[in-house]
Order: C-alpha cells, then structure tokens, then sequence
C-alpha cells in the first residue's frame, strides 16, 4: 500500500518536496474535474444548481482543509454518499476506512457511501503534515481528527436544515443513521432530504463541533465490509489501464536500454509505419513510441523498432545507468567502501566499549534490489481540450504532486490540468513520482503531437527496464558482549544510498531517513551503539518499496540480533526480553506472539507430518506501529517452506480489523516473497529479468498460515499498511539458521540450497 | 471473425493473430480481463473457453472463433462461478484486485472441474500470481464453495473473523 517515507521523512524533506501547490483552486473546477461526475456532484444535494453566489464564495473564501464540506460530500436524494477521498484506494483498504471514519461522525452508515479519489485541490491536503499523499501508512493516522471533524461539520449542516424544515431548534434534534430525528414530536427527515438545503448553509466553524465518544462508535473499530470487494470480484473495478474516451489512441514504447541514453537513428522507421494499424511513430526522451488504433499493434511496431542509442551528454547531471554496471559489481563495491561514515545515531562509546567487551562478533549484510512487481502495468491516458485545458488519468499518490509536476513540463498553469487517479492495481511504492519511471509524460507528449487523446501502456517488460528499485547496502556490524553474554555495544555502517536520496538524485542536507530506518531507532537497551550511513550511490533509479528501509534493514538488525544471542549464548526470544525490559508495551507485543503460537518454542522438533521444523522470531517499529512475527520453517528438497507465521501488530488504536488482518497477510506474503525469491539483478546496465519468468513472486503454492493478534495498546495511532512486513524476512531467516545450522546474510534464500 | 462470448456473438477485426485479450479489452472494450504479464505468467487475463480456463494474453483470437469465451464480465452467468463471487465477497478476497477477474475465472474452472478440490488441488491449480497476497483468503474462499469449510486439516485462514485472530487490550 503505502511506500513513501514515514512523516518524519516527509516533514524533513518537504522543502525539496516538489508540491505544486495550486494557488487557486476554482469551485469550477471541483465541478469539472472528476471523471463520470456530473457538475454539481461535490455539493450536497447533487441536481440542485449551484447558485452562482456560492460557488463564488466557495472560491473567494480559503478554508482549512479538510473542512469545506461540499467538496468532499454529496448526498443523494436516495440517501446514497459520494465522498471524495484525499487518499487513493490501492488496495490497502483506505476508501472503506475513510468511510467509516467519515461515516461515524456524520452518522451514516459506511455501506451508503461511494467513494472515489478527490481531484487535485487544496481542501484535500488534510494530513497533519500539512500536505497529501497517500503513503507512509499516513492516511488514517495523520488525518483522523480532521476526517471526523469533516463529518461532524456535515452532521451539524444536516441538523441545521432538519430545524429549519421541522420548524424546531436544533437542540432539540438528534441523528440516527441516515437521518435527522425529532424524538418529542416523533418526526424524522432522511439526510436525502436535507441535503438541499443543507449545502446553503455555511460550513459551522470547525471547533465548534464535538467529536463522538469512542465508547460510542458504532463502526470505527469494526470489522465492516469493504465497499470495492463486489466490484473487484466481478471486473467493474476500473483501473489506469482501463480508462478510455472518446478518439482515443493506443501506444506502446521502446525505452533506450539503460537509462540516460537518446534516441540517435531509427534505422527501420518506414517499414515500422508501414505496419498494420500504425498511426505513427515518435521520438521521445529515452524512448521511441509508436501510436497506433489499437495497443497490440502499437506494441508488436515498438517491439520491431530497430534504434540506434546514443550515449548520455558527458556532462549530464541526470541519473544515468553506465553501460558497464552490475549488481554483481556495486556489492563488491559497497563492501570496499571504508567507513565510519556519517552518524545517525553515537550513543556511549561504541569503540571502547567493543574493545573492552568480553566477545566481539562481526558480521556483514546485504540488501538486494527488488521490483515493485505491481500486477498492473504503469500506463497513462493524456487529453488536450478545446477549453485550454489538459486531463490526464495516471495512477499516483499524490495529485497535487503530480499536477505540479505536469504544469512544470507543460507549461500549463496548475488549474488548467485536470488529474485523475483510478484505483492503482498495486501499490507498494510504485506510484510515487521518479524520474524516468513514469509514463504520463510520455502520454501528454504524444497526445499533443498526434492532435488526439493517447493512453500508453509499458508492457511489462518496459517496466521492469524503468521500475525504479530498493536500494542495495552492505551492512557492517561489529558487536561487543559482556561477560554473561548480553550486548553491550553494537556498531552498524551501512553503505546505501537513501531511497529519498536517490530520487532527489543527491544528499540532502540532512541524512535521509529511509537510508536506516530499521537499523536505527532501535527499542534495544544496548549501552553503547554507533549507527551509520557511508552514503554511496547507486546509479539505478531507486524507489520506496513497501515499508521502505525496514524492508530490507529489519531483515539485516534483527538476524544479526540473533547471532548476537547465539555468540551469547541466549535465546533469542528471551535476550529480546531481556534487552526490552521496561518497556511495557513491546514486551507485551512479544510475549503476545509468543502465546499466539502457542508459546515460544524454537524447536527443532518433528512436526506430525515428520518434517523437522524450527521457529524464529523477530520485531519492528515502522510507521508509528510495533509488529513481532514468529515464523515456523522446514526445509523442502533444499530449499525453505515457510509453514506458519504468527504475528502480533500493536497500531495503538484501530479502525478496521479486518483490514488489518489482510494487510498482514498481504505484507507476510510480500515479506516471504522477498527473503525466499526476489532479487533484481543488473548486467551490463540492464536488469537480467523483464517478466515474472526471470522475477517470481510468491505463489500460492508457498503461502503460508498466517495468524494475527491486533493488540490496541492506545498508544498513539501507527500504519497499517507497511508495518506488518519487516519483521517476516528475519524471522524466517532466525528459523531457517537454527534449523540449519547456515546463517545467510542475504536475500533472497532461494540462492542457497539448504540440509535439513 | 466471428466470437461467442459471454453468450453474445461479436464481429471483430482484429489481425488473426492479436491475443484475444486485447481484442477483448481494446476492440470489445470488456477491460473486466486485465494484462499483466503477456507471457502466460501471472493469470491476469485468465478466461474460459469452453469452460476451461486459459490465458488471454497468448491466445490468437483466430485460435478460438467458434469456441464459447467467458470473461469475467460473464461469470455470474455461471452458477459455479456466482457461488465463486459470492465466496469472495463473503471472505473479501479482494485488496487491489487487479489479479482478481484471474482469479474468479481460475477458480471458477477449477471447482467445475474438480467441486471438492483438496489443499493440494487448490495450490497447483491456482497459480494466478497476486502481488497484494491475498492468497489465503483465495483458498478459504474456494474451500467455502466446496462445503469443505472446517473439514480441511488446514486451519483456514478465514479474511475476516478468523477464529485465531485475537484482539486484545493492552
Ligand atoms: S497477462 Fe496473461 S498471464 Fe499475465
Ligand atoms: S489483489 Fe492486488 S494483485 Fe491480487
């Protein structure tokens, strides 16, 4: 779901945050710019004309967002509510919560609302960072207050114009589901009803509203339906890829084999336009595109196109991919890189402590490259109107973001491009903006040139040639334990380049969080500890991957904390509580796992079917959320079958726990997928993969059970959709190195062959 | 040519040898099947032809004129393949659902086949890759259709209300 940097990321970044900011946002526009949406639908009461006076004052009056009701809420005489989400539906369930969340304040039932993705507008920034997207896990937990409040505004709106049609005070009101009531008189008016009159009414100020009793919800904390799942189920979910107007045409591209190259020749270009069904062809940035009537033929003419790739300018400061580059080359160069590095974290004397420790254990890490390998592939549906303006339907995370983005390559003012942004087939990190990784440039250009609308679809070749990939880094470690083998220091260099970094294309001031989140921020009460960055770039183009740094550094930490216990002669279950003593709430967290599975046992030990099993455990803190996984593992012709795995996710404070317990399936399945197969390597400046034949993914075949406890400790609201994946890998690899006796400090697992 | 689908008959243009699935999707503009992979590797496109499942993405179209083509968008018309939509809302299959028609269609095929597959039937039948994993989900779901629900020596993994997922207050 959502793979860009935690909020502290972002609030450290926003200024290198290209927003886009609109200036103006016009209520015309709101009435204009959301597809298969009818002018009128952002108000109460759809099929009223809006007075001209009010959507003037609607644009003349700024408003905090979040706040202006009619641009989130329509009601329908049927009782029926359209809301505009700020955050885009991708799978992790964010359409429904925001229904429910919405929903309780305004006291409607959340299986009464549609929702779809707002369009591009100040009013949808509600994220207590003061920005929009939908990523970090952000969406529920820096926007709760101001969702509720948004619906509260609405309920007192309702109630307003429910006194004015019962000709009663509005205290004397109450609401029950879908409807104003009057208990004294025993008359009730359907929120339908009201709607009309209700969007005449200014917007209550926002502190004016009380916010509902959590003892009182009737929906947040419940596992309510999903509202997409019939739909998906019967393929009337509509996607990017299957949006289309009117005089539209299909194109496929070539992209230059490495990144940075230009298009020089195209030594078959007339026989290319010859072809069947080929409108015509296009030089682009890095790419060749062919336009066609139809996308098969687009495809099958950019496939036969014979183009000579000129090297990138010498002195080109975009990123560019060296013909010569290896994943293969990069870790061996990684490894040399010398440290200490920069510090993100100097806690006590690392060096004396290491020295005078009674052991010292060292060990080296790696991290790999991985797609998002999202199930849909990227595409982009460009349209130039006769009235100046530009809508472009493109999966992303972060409207404004990429409205700004397009009025920079365009030339056009914010206002005049119109963004859409269907559900996303996959999200997983994919869908932020990277340079040279997105296709909708490649649809407005070609739009403009050929005079019609133009939707490009990558093939799924194409993209994994430009899917932007988690960063590689060679972890250090060196850890020093006293006498009764408990850690007393540990130093950990990691030589990375950020996610963050690499998509700014340089350092930032400051270090980049999502370089060592994972390894850094560590619960452990170990004394003294040393964590670094030794910042080295990394020439592909780099991207958030779900749960982004702990993705891959929880994977590193928690295995090593696991030779650490071995070296100490400890349990791992138990050195974790030790190191964890006096923090209430990750203790509870683990022993919760442990009881989930039916205590901790770490085995080996002959399962009823005679397969020798072991278990290992680990933990993470991403996104403001604490998980502990427990994984029980055999091995299977040599290589790893993952049997069971429990796990425990403390959120703090919970909407949907049915959602949730979908979310930790779903991380447990990217999670495994990751530690037991995935790797994307690099020869010779190319990735050697372009389909899943060369890049499996997890199948069903190798899912395993998965058990969930939610634990609601109350402590502030953490993510749903990223946290559940980075305790996963390690806890597989802490099983898979007791059973086997091979600690493996590396993914994918699958490399290896395994005795049981 | 000439197709049958969804019990509809369609005239089409399309050169002889475009995979149906564009010829689905771009000319007939049912988008309900999805492309993903175009290399018959993760079962976006799956649909029946003649009630056995197939994947689009590799399939000429001039290969199945005269055959009986259902795609999702005709699935509830199949009382198997209704019983199957029902299962996936009832277990909430779905997250993105973009692999989601695929896999209605693959299990749809596979309990006419097979109505009461096992555990291992269920895995190497249902090979539709999902990058959301909502893997267990699917097998529950399939396990329902099949009245197999509980008897499985498998615990299933219901989506919601699982009996062994535990809310607790700390
Ligand atoms: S699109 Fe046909 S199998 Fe992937
Ligand atoms: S539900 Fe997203 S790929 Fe399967």
């Amino acid at each position: 779901m959502n793979h860009t940097p935690d909020a502290p990321a972002l609030e450290a970044d926003e200024e290198g945050f290209p927003t886009g900011d609109p200036a103006n946002i016009s209520r015309r526009r709101f009435l204009t710019s959301s597809a298969g949406v009818a002018a009128g639908a952002f108000v109460l009461g759809v099929g009223l004309p809006v007075g001209e006076a009010r959507a003037a004052r609607a644009a003349a009056a700024p408003m905090p967002a979040g706040t202006r009701v009619p641009a989130f809420l329509e009601i329908r005489p049927d009782n029926s509510i359209r809301f505009q989400s700020p955050f885009v539906e991708g799978g992790q369930g964010i359409f429904t919560a925001m229904a429910q969340i919405v929903g309780e304040e305004l006291d409607a039932d959340p299986s009464t609302f549609i929702v779809e993705n707002a369009p591009a507008g100040n009013d949808y920034k509600v994220l207590s960072i003061g920005m929009r997207i939908t990523g970090g896990s952000m969406s529920v937990r820096l926007s709760y207050p101001t969702m509720r409040r948004l619906g509260a505004l609405a309920r007192q709106m309702l109630l307003e114009a429910g006194a004015r049609q019962l000709r009663v005070p509005v205290s004397e009101l109450t609401t029950e589901p879908g409807r104003v009531v009057h208990a004294a008189s025993k008359r009730s008016v359907t929120y339908g009803q009201l709607a009309g009159v209700a969007m005449d009414l200014p917007v209550p100020a926002p502190d004016s509203v009380k916010l509902k009793d959590p003892a009182q919800f009737r929906w947040i904390g419940k596992p309510v339906q999903r509202l997409d799942v019939h739909d998906k189920s019967t393929g009337k979910a509509v996607y990017a890829i299957d949006c289309r107007v009117d005089g539209m045409l299909h194109a496929a591209v070539q992209h230059a084999p490495r990144l940075g190259q230009t298009v020089g020749g195209i030594r078959n270009e007339a026989q290319v336009k010859a072809m069947k069904g080929v409108h015509s062809v296009h030089r682009l940035p890095g790419a060749v595109a062919v336009v066609a009537e139809r996308w098969w033929d687009a495809r099958r003419a950019a496939e036969a196109l014979q183009v000579d790739w000129k090297a990138p300018a010498a002195d080109s400061t975009a990123r560019v991919m060296p013909a010569d580059f290896s994943t293969k080359a990069l870790a061996a160069q990684l490894e040399r890189m010398p440290g200490p590095g920069e510090n993100a974290e100097n806690v006590g004397n690392t060096e004396a402590a290491l020295k005078a420790a009674h052991k010292q254990v060292s060990a080296t890490y790696h991290s790999q490259f991985v797609h998002h390998a999202q199930i849909e592939p990227p595409s982009a549906l460009a349209r130039f109107n006769a009235d100046g303006t530009l809508e472009v339907w493109l999966p992303n995370q972060a409207p404004e973001l990429f409205q700004g983005d397009i009025a920079k390559r365009t030339g056009l003012a914010p206002e005049k491009i119109i963004i859409h942004s269907p559900l996303l087939g996959g999200f997983f990190g994919r869908h932020f903006l990277y340079d040279g990784g997105t296709v909708y440039p490649q649809a407005i250009a070609l739009a403009k040139a050929v005079g019609r609308p133009v939707k490009v679809i990558w093939s799924r070749e194409e993209e994994f040639l430009r899917d932007p990939v988690r960063p590689m880094a060679v972890v250090r470690f060196r850890a020093g334990l006293d006498a009764n083998g408990f850690p007393v220091a540990l130093e950990a260099e990691s030589v990375t380049e950020g996610p963050t970094e690499g998509i700014a294309n340089k350092r930032g001031d400051k270090m980049d969080p999502t370089a060592l989140e994972g390894i850094a921020g560590k619960a452990y009460a170990i004394p003294n500890h040393r964590i670094a960055q030794v910042y080295a770039k990394q020439h592909a183009t780099l991207a958030y991957w779900r749960s982004v740094g702990n993705s891959m550094n929880d994977f590193i930490y928690e295995s090593f904390l696991d030779e650490l216990a071995d070296a100490g002669g400890k349990d791992p279950f138990e050195l974790r509580l030790h190191l964890l003593q006096g923090n209430a709430r990750l203790t509870n967290l683990l022993r919760a796992v442990g009881e989930l599975s039916g205590g901790w046992k770490r085995g080996p030990y002959i399962a009823a079917d005679g397969t020798r099993r072991a278990r290992g455990v680990a933990m993470a803190s991403p996104f403001g959320t604490e998980v502990a996984a427990i994984a029980e593992v055999s091995i299977e012709q040599g290589q790893v079958r993952v049997h069971e795995i429990w796990e425990a996710i403390d959120p703090g404070s919970i909407v949907n726990p049915a959602i949730i317990e979908a979310q930790v399936n779903g991380a447990v399945a990217l999670g495994l997928s990751q530690v037991l197969l995935e790797e994307a390597v690099y020869e010779k400046g190319m990735p050697l993969a372009r389909n899943y034949d060369m890049y499996p993914i997890l199948p069903l075949a190798r899912m395993p059970r998965v058990h969930v406890r939610i634990i609601e400790s109350g402590a502030k609201m953490g993510g749903i959709g990223e946290p559940p994946l980075p305790p996963v890998p390690p806890a597989v690899a802490n099983a898979v190195a007791h059973l086997t006796g091979q600690r493996v400090r590396s993914m994918p697992l699958s490399r290896h062959v395994f005795k049981s | 040519m000439e197709l049958h689908i969804n019990g509809k008959s369609y005239e089409v243009h399309a050169e002889p040898d475009t995979p149906l699935l564009w010829v689905i999707r771009d000319e007939l503009g049912l988008t309900g099947t999805k492309y993903g992979c175009g290399l018959a590797q993760c079962g976006a496109c799956s649909v029946l032809i003649d009630g056995v499942v197939a994947r689009a993405c590799v399939l000429p179209v001039a290969g199945v004129v005269g055959r009986q083509i259902t795609t999702i968008e005709g699935v509830e018309a199949d009382p198997v393949g209704r019983r199957v939509v029902d299962a996936w809302v009832r277990h909430q299959v779905p997250q993105c659902g973009y692999c989601q028609s695929g896999q209605v269609m693959a299990a749809t095929a596979l309990l006419r086949e097979t109505p009461h597959p096992s555990d291992e039937q269920i895995s190497a039948a249902m090979v539709n890759l999902c990058r959301c994993g909502t893997y267990n989900a699917i097998r529950a779901a399939i396990h329902e259709v099949a009245g197999q629900a509980g008897k499985s020596s498998t615990a299933l993994n219901e989506a919601a209300g699982a009996e062994d997922t535990g809310r607790a207050q700390a």
